[in-house]
């Protein structure tokens, strides 16, 4: 178990460096192989309508000049230990974790990720749990009755939730619940501040991402369960005479969940680097609305940053997942 | 119900109502699933008897019904996701208790404790999640008010009965760390944990290894003798029916075609389609230089069984008995001698003289 | 199969003045097991481990073995479906051993392979008319009266009717799922057919149908064949000769008559009493019942010297150690044992029994009489035993 553990941290390391280096590939090397000078692409880096000097002090403070070895080693070295940029009258320090530096704002990236990430967290942590609790609880009745009404009927429900943009259902809970009847409060609060407050706050976002996605792990589970429940050791189960309730819960449910372990990780992962028009609808000022702003801006440093940040949690995500799967399935520790 | 006025101790009809005197008696049994296609008589009448340290072997070809009758003994039928649809009726008596029309609850609480399944293929029948040892856990749990601790202990007590070395370390194990053979052992622990006393076994023997198999069915037949349970052995292998049965039912299309003590069913079949099994068979035993006596055609659809005697399109002699009786009579068994029972138009004469005449010879 | 042949000649030496078809010597397949990220090989299922033997024109030889003993990877190796990793193949005087896809396809023709399953080998998209003429298209083959006659002649002689030519493989039964598998593989008039577990997946009554399908055209076409089963009743009834494989080798090769009669390898006479005798009556005799303890070892690490000494109840220090040769101690008979029953024994100066014997030897004993003391007919220690 302890050599899974270790070889799945060995690979997640591997992965990271393969993100990084893909990541630089599309932010400094893709530019370039379009076509785009060194000045054109420091321009990206600073914004609409810079000075020439601005765009020559950028382009010296990225290197842009340099080889791309040396490039790629300045932006690892950058996310490691930091980086020191020299913007004429001043020096800025861009501490370690430099996930970029906005040259247009004068303001560090990583700073601005970790003070929008609690916002983000909660938004995902919120939906996940209304997401799972309901999908699956969905997708086990419909899959121990097929056919019957409930399972027809839900069915339809998650065709209709899979189908929504998110865009819609979310424009319309805030229409509803926050500008028509004002049940719930228009601006976030912190966990620690006020519970209630920020629940309040966040409870039309989170149905709304959660319709969408409970809807698709609803048919994720009924399929696992329809799938499960014909399994042999489905029948030992019974055999044995054990009530119905744990034959489901404790056989079924268990190996049917597995698959959607994978699944949950992968979702939650991306989603922390930040769901981009679910906080953009909302207003909420996570991440994902971080980058928007970059986008809207012309800035390029916080979409780096934010991609960087997402590929950081996907990867960490799968690694968590691949543990959790070969705690749950021990068949899996084996190769 | 003509079989069950045959047999020697109940004397005149017995009422349905009737408690039988039998461990395990099962009375007109019927199941149906209806489908898309139409309606699949699995099981469609059968009878029989089985007394607490005997072995009955039930053997047929995929789609005869043996594997659907014992998930009805065992009250399997009701659950799952097909459940609502089955059409069950007839009657099964445990011990003096009628299960057909019981509480789905008492049922369960019979099952694992009364009546306890093997099934063909130990690595798909176990969870493969749990260890072996937790899995025993649960079936003696089920069943009894006792600790986990104490269940462990019972449950290498099992382990170690069945003959898998060094239980005390392997009840840990999972399933897929076990070979074959001793998974299907792990499996007979599971399910002798809480001593039952009827052992269905539905081809316990047919996912292993020859050497294995041999080991597995010392295994039962040892059981069976310390714990005096009844078995009910399924499968399609007359060799292992030789070697384990006291009695053989054949079944095909649903129905009970012969059944009778096992030394009289391969020495004297009384039925075309027991010819056809024992002639289809190669033996290790003897020289057959001579071709196979191959069952001609295909087995029945059990949506559209053939009318008459199911067996009519596939029977060599079906032209014997006078007029179109195997086209449009359906066959009830009728007594050959003692418990043996037969459903065959063919006169009693002419049977005894193409097995002596011109099967035998051929085996 | 070719019992009238026999009857005429003799089971041993009227196979012998055949003409080999199919030589295999030392053949060898190992599948590498590969560990961590970098992949490295740390070591190797060695599924087929040295294995030598001869297929006569005409003759079918049965293989048998337990799961796991390299019968279905020799197989597929002599087929070259796989690639060997050692040893050589040679068909019809042939070497083929490393012959690539392009130098096999002219081959094709000539040998030919029955799968188990008649449903995964079938594809469910195409009709019975297109898989069975599929060889022809392959092999650019146009047969006499066309390609759509000789398909439906060719159902014909597998007991299908020709107005099968239009439908699908779902619309059949196993049985006849595996008949038209029978006539895909005899399109071409091959020379050899390899069968690997042709009638496990079906029902008894089935399976005899399928049995004498190949019987018959075998006497038909005069094919050869090498049928590989689990099913040792099966094999004595199709084989000429029979061998035996444990453990990626091949511990005994004989014709069926002294196979079955007077096996020589411990584990040939234990597999055979293994299986269950349909006769009842049989049952209060079982004292020959030899019952192997525990599990067939691992391929990946198989046990030194005779890889049948750790469940042996016969095996002596030097099976432990020295690996035994697959000799000819009997006229058509070829043994690997050092201790063979009902021959001289091969290592006599070595007599303490292992201590892993000796429990086989008790295991047996407590439920049935140990094969050590069964007391072999006489006129079998007078068949001469030298090589």
């Amino acid at each position: 178990m302890i050599s899974y553990i270790l070889r799945r941290t060995f690979a997640a390391v591997i992965l990271l460096l393969v993100v990084t280096a893909v990541t630089f590939a599309i932010f400094f090397l893709l530019p370039r192989l379009a076509g785009q000078t060194a000045d054109q692409l420091a321009q990206q880096y600073i914004g609409k309508s810079p000075s020439a000097a601005d765009i020559a002090a950028v382009k010296s403070n990225l290197g842009l000049d340099d080889p791309l070895y040396l490039q790629y080693w300045h932006f690892i070295k950058g996310i490691v230990s930091g980086a020191t940029y020299d913007l004429g009258p001043t020096t800025t320090q861009c501490n370690a974790p430099c996930f970029g530096y906005s040259f247009k704002t004068h303001v560090e990236v990583w700073p601005q990720l970790t003070s929008r990430l609690p916002v983000t967290i909660s938004l995902a942590a919120g939906a996940a749990v209304m997401w799972l609790v309901s999908g699956v609880a969905i997708g086990v009745i419909s899959a121990l009755k097929p056919g019957s009404f409930f399972d027809r009927s839900f069915m339809g429900v998650a065709l209709a939730g899979v189908s929504l943009p998110m865009f819609f259902t979310g424009n319309l809970a805030l229409l509803l619940f926050t500008y028509q009847w004002p049940i719930f409060g228009r601006t976030y609060v912190p966990f620690t501040e006020n519970p209630a407050q920020w629940a309040n706050t966040l409870f039309p976002a989170w149905c709304s991402l959660a319709l969408l996605y409970s809807a698709i792990y609803a048919r994720l589970t009924r399929s696992g369960m329809l799938e499960t429940m014909n399994e042999d050791f489905i029948r030992t189960a019974r055999a044995k005479g054990l009530r119905e309730r744990k034959v489901v819960v404790r056989h079924g449910l268990r190996a049917a969940l597995t698959p959607i372990i994978t699944v949950f990780g992968m979702d939650l992962g991306l989603l922390l680097g930040g769901a981009l028009i679910t906080e953009t609808v909302f207003s909420l000022h996570g991440v994902g609305e971080y980058a928007v702003q970059g986008i809207k801006d012309n800035d390029l440093p916080p979409i780096l940053g934010v991609t960087l940040l997402a590929a950081l949690f996907v990867v960490v995500a799968n690694l968590l997942v691949d543990l959790l799967y070969a705690a749950a399935d021990p068949r899996v520790r084996l190769s | 119900m003509t079989e069950l006025s045959k047999t020697g101790a109940a004397v005149g009809e017995p009422s349905p109502s009737d408690a039988p005197s039998a461990f395990l008696e099962v009375r007109d049994l019927k199941v149906h699933f209806p489908t898309d296609d139409g309606l699949v008589k699995s099981v469609d009448g059968l009878s029989f008897q089985l007394e607490k340290g005997k072995t009955l072997s039930i053997v047929g070809e995929s789609g005869s019904g043996k594997s659907v009758t014992s998930l009805a003994i065992m009250g399997l039928h009701r659950l799952g996701a097909r459940g609502k649809n089955v059409q069950m009726s007839g009657e099964i008596w445990l011990d003096g208790k009628e299960l057909v029309g019981a509480d789905p609850d008492e049922v369960r609480k019979l099952r694992g404790r009364e009546m306890a399944m093997i099934f063909q293929d130990p690595l798909s029948a176990m969870h493969p999640y749990y260890r072996i040892g937790n899995q025993i856990v649960e079936a003696y749990r089920v069943h009894h008010d006792v600790s986990k601790k104490v269940a462990r202990t019972r449950a290498i007590e099992m382990l170690d009965r069945v003959g898998i070395p060094e239980p005390g370390k392997r009840v840990d194990s999972y399933p897929h760390e076990f070979s074959g053979g001793m998974r299907q052992r792990a499996m007979i622990a599971m399910a002798l944990v809480n001593n039952p006393e009827l052992l269905i076994a539905d081809e316990p023997t047919t996912a292993l290894d020859v050497t294995v198999q041999a080991q597995i069915l010392d295994l039962i037949r040892d059981l069976q003798k310390e714990f005096g349970s009844a078995v009910v052995l399924i499968t399609h292998d007359l060799g292992v029916v030789a070697e384990i049965a006291d009695d053989v039912l054949v079944m095909y299309g649903g129905r009970c075609v012969e059944r009778g003590p096992v030394d009289e069913i391969f020495e004297q079949p009384q039925h075309p389609y027991t010819w056809g099994l024992l002639g289809s068979m190669p033996r290790i035993d003897r020289e057959t230089s001579d071709r196979l006596i191959p069952v001609k055609g295909q087995p029945p659809s059990l949506i559209n069984v053939p009318s008459g005697c199911a067996f009519h399109p596939r029977c060599p002699y079906a032209d014997i008995p006078k007029g179109d009786v195997t086209r449009t009579v359906r066959p009830e068994l009728q007594q050959v001698d003692g418990g043996h029972f037969s459903a065959c138009h063919l006169s009693q004469e002419d049977r005894t003289r193409i097995w002596t005449e011109e099967i035998a010879p051929k085996l | 199969m070719t019992d009238t042949k026999k009857q005429e000649q003799g089971p041993a030496d009227g196979a012998d003045e055949r003409e080999v078809l199919l030589k295999v010597e030392g053949l060898v397949k190992h599948f590498p097991i590969k560990k961590g990220i970098l992949q490295r090989q740390v070591g190797a299922v060695k599924a087929v481990d040295g294995i030598d033997f001869e297929v006569r024109r005409g003759e079918t030889l049965g293989v048998v073995g337990e799961s796991g003993c390299g019968k279905s990877t020799m197989g597929r190796v002599v087929t070259r479906l796989q690639d060997p990793t050692g040893g050589s193949i040679h068909f019809d005087g042939q070497d083929i051993t490393r012959l690539n896809a392009a130098g096999m396809r002219p081959l094709r023709r000539d040998i030919q392979m029955i799968f188990q399953d008649p449903y995964g080998s079938l594809n469910p998209r195409h009709t019975i008319g297109s898989i069975v003429s599929a060889p022809f298209r392959l092999q650019g083959v146009e047969p006499e009266g066309g390609v759509k006659k000789e398909v439906q002649r060719l159902l014909e002689l597998v007991g299908l009717s020709p107005e099968h030519f239009n439908r699908y493989p779902h619309e059949f039964s196993g049985g006849q799922r595996q008949r038209i598998g029978i006539a895909r593989a005899l399109a071409l008039k091959p020379k050899l057919v390899v069968a690997d577990e042709p009638v496990s997946a079906l029902d008894v009554s089935i399976q005899a149908q399928v049995v004498n399908l190949m019987d018959d055209l075998q006497q038909e076409l005069g094919l050869t064949y090498v049928i590989i089963a689990h099913d040792l009743s099966v094999v004595r009834h199709v084989s000429d000769r029979i061998a035996v494989m444990y453990l990626g080798k091949i511990v005994e090769l004989a014709d069926k008559t002294s196979l079955y009669e007077s096996p020589m390898h411990p584990y040939t006479k234990a597999l055979m009493s293994a299986v269950p005798v349909p006769d009842p009556k049989r049952r209060g005799a079982k004292s020959d019942r030899i019952l192997l303890k525990g599990d067939v070892p691992s391929p990946i690490s198989p046990p030194s010297g005779c890889r049948f000494h750790t469940r042996c109840w016969k095996a002596t220090e030097i099976c432990k150690t020295t690996e035994p040769l697959l000799l000819e101690l009997r006229p058509g008979q070829q043994v690997a044992c050092h201790h063979p029953e009902s021959a001289e024994d091969q290592a006599p100066q070595d007599t303490v029994l292992l201590s892993a014997a000796k429990e086989a030897a008790a295991g047996a004993r407590g439920t049935a009489r140990p094969a050590t003391t069964d007391p072999q007919p006489k006129d079998d220690q007078e068949a001469p035993t030298d090589k």
